[in-house]
Parts: structure tokens; C-alpha cells; sequence
């Protein structure tokens, strides 16, 4: 059991993410299915974590709170994925290798155990990045 | 009594789907059902209907909050902060109709503004690869009467085009594919299995990022070279049996996605998919097909083609030429390097799909978002201007993913006094007229 695991991690659209977006972006039904990492059983072993905790997912760019979740899209181990929205490009780095497309897929992240952090809105994950969050 | 409207289009992602019945209220202000629609297009039209939607133009407080505001009053701040800002951002397009962005483009060249769409973060990449080596493509009608091998690769329809499997790739007869489902092989190649891979006959997992690897290796089992034992996680005798079988084929058609454009090689990555499409062509008849997410967004790369002859991130902060190069003029980067004065967002939500660093960036600019609903970027703009829903409360062109356009439909009227999205951008349009003829902001 590590207290913290490096995984690959993958940024795209889910059908919840999709329903949840058009539901509004404030929606309950857009953050249900945007706030979650998908990872695989062996890392939840690796972790030691039980399914539906909090974690603290890092990249190069930044940190931010997701529940971790098994998937039914299976992965491989040492792959996570995050359905795009405002939490998942919290950690998506910006740079574009001179083509425009920043990181979104395949990039490292560091997964730790963050059981009793709260997760932001949708807005406020956002504002909180830009320093526009009135605490 | 309520009525159906009948061939509604779908203003949700690029399949563009045809065949809505959408069910509105007597005094066609409300929409009671939506049938045939997938699961994100009928929340599409049922949002439309709930409660606590801004019909007032929003301006940002310094305490954070917003009050309203007329139209007039955010038509002038708009017009007088595009007029004043020596480069600005004029970024989305992808929801609204190209006769809104038409307008735009308009005004986009008289404040000398850079106008870029979805396609930067999305499919950037394999517009560059088109530019670089051309596109052998079809149109959806030919996959769906045609295609008896269907490959599938980075890129999850079951999720992102739920109904592109049923009416044109997998499910449906069509003249010379009568067998529907039966007759047609469908390869699925990604590096998760996903919901689109349980649909198909095989599924080839590749490791993540080694897409172009593994796309070379098909080029050269084609040609019937030697493969080292396996690629991108792949064994060789799986390559050379999928290639056997693709040349036995009738008619192929690649659809590839984000899988091939996010990953690392980006552009070269659809570049050796094209190039397989060519070689593969010696055999048999092979197409290649990005699957466009975003409604109109190949809508917006065309009318950008025919207007300035580039399809995304046109710079026309120079007045007398169009300039586009990735890396440079692309929305991303601009903001990365803070190179822009001022953005001007619309039908699309950068605060939620942009990474953060460009937002950060872009908060601290004046912005103007015009778009129906509250979203992530709304609430970090200066402004915020909504605007009748386009695809269901007013019509407009649009172009599907294999850049056929279509008209599409008006099937309920906006709430009262909200503006179209050409409507505001004319009127937006003659009060940067008036500005610059009084010389100037």
C-alpha cells in the first residue's frame, strides 16, 4: 500500500458528462458526472482506498478533489481517466507543442487520499483558480 | 392542443441527426417531449424549458455579483471594449449558425480581432494534418449504403455521438449493405474498452500514446513488410490478420476521434492515419472521417475556409491579410502567453474546457460571453449576454461532421424580447460602425 500512486491519466466525454452539461453547467447532474477519476481495481488495491473516497488528484499544473470511482469502461492499470469539465482541467497542462491542442490525454498525475476534502462547484473550481473566490 | 414538429435537427454534437419530433405547448412557448433524440440531445431541448434562465443581459459587480442590464447598454460596452483593444479574442462559434458567424467575421475584421472555434482544443489537429497531406473522405449516406469494414479508433460514439452507430456506422441497411449489422466487420481500436468497443467485432487495444506506432504498423503489414512481435502493446500477428481482412473489404471508412488529436504526435498522428487511408486505397476503396463533436463546428471551419481560406485561429489583427499559424494564433497559446486585450467568447464555454492557466489568463481581460445559459465562463465575464437557443429557438445553417449543411429548424419561440444571435451581432456590429467613425472608443 503506497500513500501516494503516479498514474497516466486520460481526459474525455462521458454520456453523463454530456446529459449533465446540457442539464446546466450548475446542474447536480453535471457535477455528479464530471467530479470522479476512473481508476482500476489493482490501483484502488495499490492505493488503498475503498471506491467513492475523496483523493487529491496532482499534476504539473495544479491539484484538485475528486471522488474515485470504478469504471464499467474498463481501463488498464496505471490509467485513470477524468470526464472533461472545469475539475478536469484544473490539472490539464496548457501547453500545446506548437499545435494549439493543449495535454488532454496522457499526462501524469499523483493520486493521495484526501477522504475528508470537499469537493468545489462547477463555478467555484473555477473562480477559485482565478483568485475570484470570495471565501 | 399540443403539436409535434417533425425533422428536427439535433443542435447537440456533429451527427447533425435529422429526424426529431419535438412535441411543443399551444402557445408554442414550451416543449413538452422530445422523441428520438439520444439521451444529451433531448436534455438539450428539455433545458430550454427550466426554470431560472437569464433573459436580461448580466453585468459582473466588483463585489462579484451581477445585475441587469439592458441590452443597449451591454451592446455599447461590448462594441466600445472590441474597438478599444488593439487584439482580441473572438473565440467559440460552435453552437450558433453560420449566418451568425458570418456577422462576426464582420466585425471580427474591423477591430482586427483573431477569430478561432472548438476545433482548437478538439479537432486542431487534424484540420493541420488535412492541411498537410488532404483528406480521402465520404459523406455519412455513403458509410451507412457502403462501408462493410468499419474501423473506430480513439474515439467512443456508445458516449460522444450516441446515435451515429444507428443511423450511419454499425446498425443501419443500406443499398449495398442490406445485411445492416451482419454484414459489416467493426473494428474498435482504443487504449480503454470502452462502451463503443463492446459493440464491436474486434476490439485492439493499444498502450496509450502509441497510436501512430501502431497506425505505421498497419501501413506496413499492408504492404507486407515485416513487423517487429508487437507494437503500441499490439502482437504483429493481429496487425497483419486485421490488415489481410481490411484489404478483403469493399469499402472502409476510419472514423477516428480525440484518442488520435489529444494524444502526444497530435497532428501527426491523423497524418499517418491519412496516409493509411491512401495506401489501403491500392487495395480496395478506403475513407478516413473525423468524428466532429462540437454541433456546428465544422460549419465554422468552412465558412472561415471561404471567407480568409483557413478553417480556425485566423488572425486579423494585420487588416490587410488573414494569418493563421498553430501555436501562434491558436486560442490556447494566446492566452498562455497573455497576448490578447480582450476575449469575446460565444456558444461555447472555454471556462469549462479550456485548461486553467488559459483561463486564469483570460479572467483577468475584459470578457464578454453571450450564450442562453449560465456556465462556468459566464460567471467570470465582465458580461454576460444571453441569447435564443439556435437549433430550437431560432434556425440558421449548419454542417454535419462529413460537411454536408443543413438548415435547421426553429421549434419554439425564445422568451420575450431576447435577442438571436445575428440579431445581437448586427446591432453589435453597427454600434462598432458608429464608434469607429467618431474615431475611436
Amino acid at each position: 500500500m503506497e500513500k501516494k500512486i503516479t498514474l497516466n491519466m486520460i481526459t474525455c466525454r462521458t454520456i453523463q458528462q454530456g446529459v449533465g452539461m446540457e442539464a446546466g453547467k450548475t446542474s447536480q447532474k453535471y457535477h455528479d458526472a464530471c467530479t470522479i477519476i476512473q481508476m482500476h481495481p489493482d490501483d484502488f488495491k495499490r492505493l488503498g482506498v475503498w471506491k467513492n473516497t475523496n483523493v487529491k488528484v496532482t499534476s504539473s499544473v495544479g491539484s484538485v478533489i475528486l471522488k474515485a470511482v470504478e469504471t464499467r469502461e474498463d481501463l488498464v492499470p496505471g490509467l485513470a481517466h477524468i470526464p472533461m469539465g472545469p475539475w478536469a482541467n484544473r490539472i490539464v497542462p496548457a501547453y500545446t507543442y506548437s499545435t494549439g491542442e493543449p495535454c488532454f490525454k496522457g499526462f501524469p498525475v499523483d493520486v493521495e487520499v484526501a477522504a475528508n476534502a470537499p469537493i468545489l462547484s462547477s463555478i467555484n473550481v473555477l473562480k477559485d483558480a482565478c483568485g475570484l473566490l470570495r471565501k | 392542443m399540443p403539436k409535434d414538429v417533425t425533422d428536427v435537427i439535433c443542435p447537440f454534437c456533429g451527427t447533425l441527426c435529422d429526424d426529431l419530433v419535438v412535441t411543443v405547448s399551444d402557445d408554442n412557448k414550451t416543449i413538452l417531449g422530445v422523441k428520438n433524440a439520444c439521451a444529451i440531445g433531448a436534455e438539450k431541448f428539455n433545458h430550454q424549458r427550466l426554470p431560472g434562465r437569464v433573459t436580461r443581459p448580466r453585468m459582473r459587480q466588483a463585489d462579484g455579483s451581477f445585475k441587469e442590464i439592458t441590452y443597449d447598454e451591454a451592446i455599447d460596452w461590448t462594441a466600445k471594449m472590441l474597438v478599444k483593444s488593439r487584439k482580441t479574442l473572438m473565440y467559440g462559434w460552435a453552437s450558433t449558425s453560420c449566418q451568425a458567424m458570418s456577422i462576426g467575421h464582420e466585425i471580427a475584421e474591423k477591430v482586427g480581432a483573431i477569430v478561432d472555434n472548438c476545433a482548437t482544443v478538439c479537432h486542431g489537429s487534424s484540420l493541420i494534418a488535412i492541411e498537410d497531406v488532404g483528406v480521402p473522405s465520404c459523406t455519412l449516406g455513403e458509410v451507412k449504403n457502403r462501408a462493410d469494414r468499419v474501423i473506430f479508433w480513439g474515439c467512443n460514439p456508445a458516449h460522444a455521438h450516441p446515435r451515429h452507430m444507428s443511423r450511419y456506422s454499425i446498425f443501419p441497411r443500406g443499398f449495398f449493405t442490406v445485411k445492416g449489422h451482419k454484414g459489416r466487420k467493426i473494428y474498435c481500436v482504443d487504449c480503454r474498452y470502452t462502451d463503443t468497443a463492446k459493440c464491436a467485432d474486434e476490439f485492439i487495444q493499444v498502450q496509450q500514446g502509441y497510436d501512430y506506432e501502431l497506425l505505421n504498423a498497419f501501413r506496413t503489414a499492408a504492404r507486407g513488410e515485416v513487423l517487429p512481435d508487437t507494437v503500441g502493446g499490439v502482437p504483429k500477428e493481429k496487425i497483419y490478420e486485421i490488415a489481410e481482412d481490411l484489404k478483403q473489404g469493399r469499402f472502409i471508412i476510419i472514423f477516428f476521434g480525440m484518442g488520435l488529436t489529444h494524444s502526444m504526435g497530435r497532428n501527426h498522428n491523423i497524418d499517418i492515419a491519412i496516409n493509411l487511408t491512401r495506401d489501403l486505397n491500392d487495395f480496395t476503396k478506403c475513407a478516413i472521417m473525423a468524428m466532429r463533436g462540437h454541433w456546428n463546428v465544422t460549419g465554422s471551419g468552412q465558412v472561415l475556409g471561404w471567407q480568409y481560406g483557413f478553417p480556425f485561429a485566423v488572425d486579423l489583427s494585420r487588416r490587410d491579410q488573414a494569418r493563421h499559424q498553430t501555436g501562434e494564433t491558436t486560442s490556447v497559446d494566446l492566452l498562455n502567453r497573455s497576448e490578447v486585450e480582450a476575449c469575446f467568447y460565444i456558444a461555447t464555454d472555454p471556462g469549462a474546457h479550456f485548461p486553467v492557466d488559459a483561463m486564469i489568463s483570460s479572467s483577468k481581460k475584459p470578457t464578454v460571453t453571450i450564450d442562453p445559459h449560465i456556465q462556468c465562463t459566464t460567471e467570470i465575464s465582465d458580461i454576460h449576454i444571453p441569447v435564443a437557443m439556435v437549433g430550437v429557438e431560432v434556425g440558421g445553417c449548419a454542417y454535419r461532421m462529413d460537411n454536408v449543411p443543413i438548415e435547421t429548424r426553429k421549434v419554439v419561440d425564445p422568451p420575450e424580447g431576447m435577442l438571436t444571435d445575428e440579431e445581437l451581432l448586427t446591432k453589435i456590429n453597427h454600434r462598432v460602425d458608429e464608434l469607429l467613425l467618431a474615431g475611436g472608443a
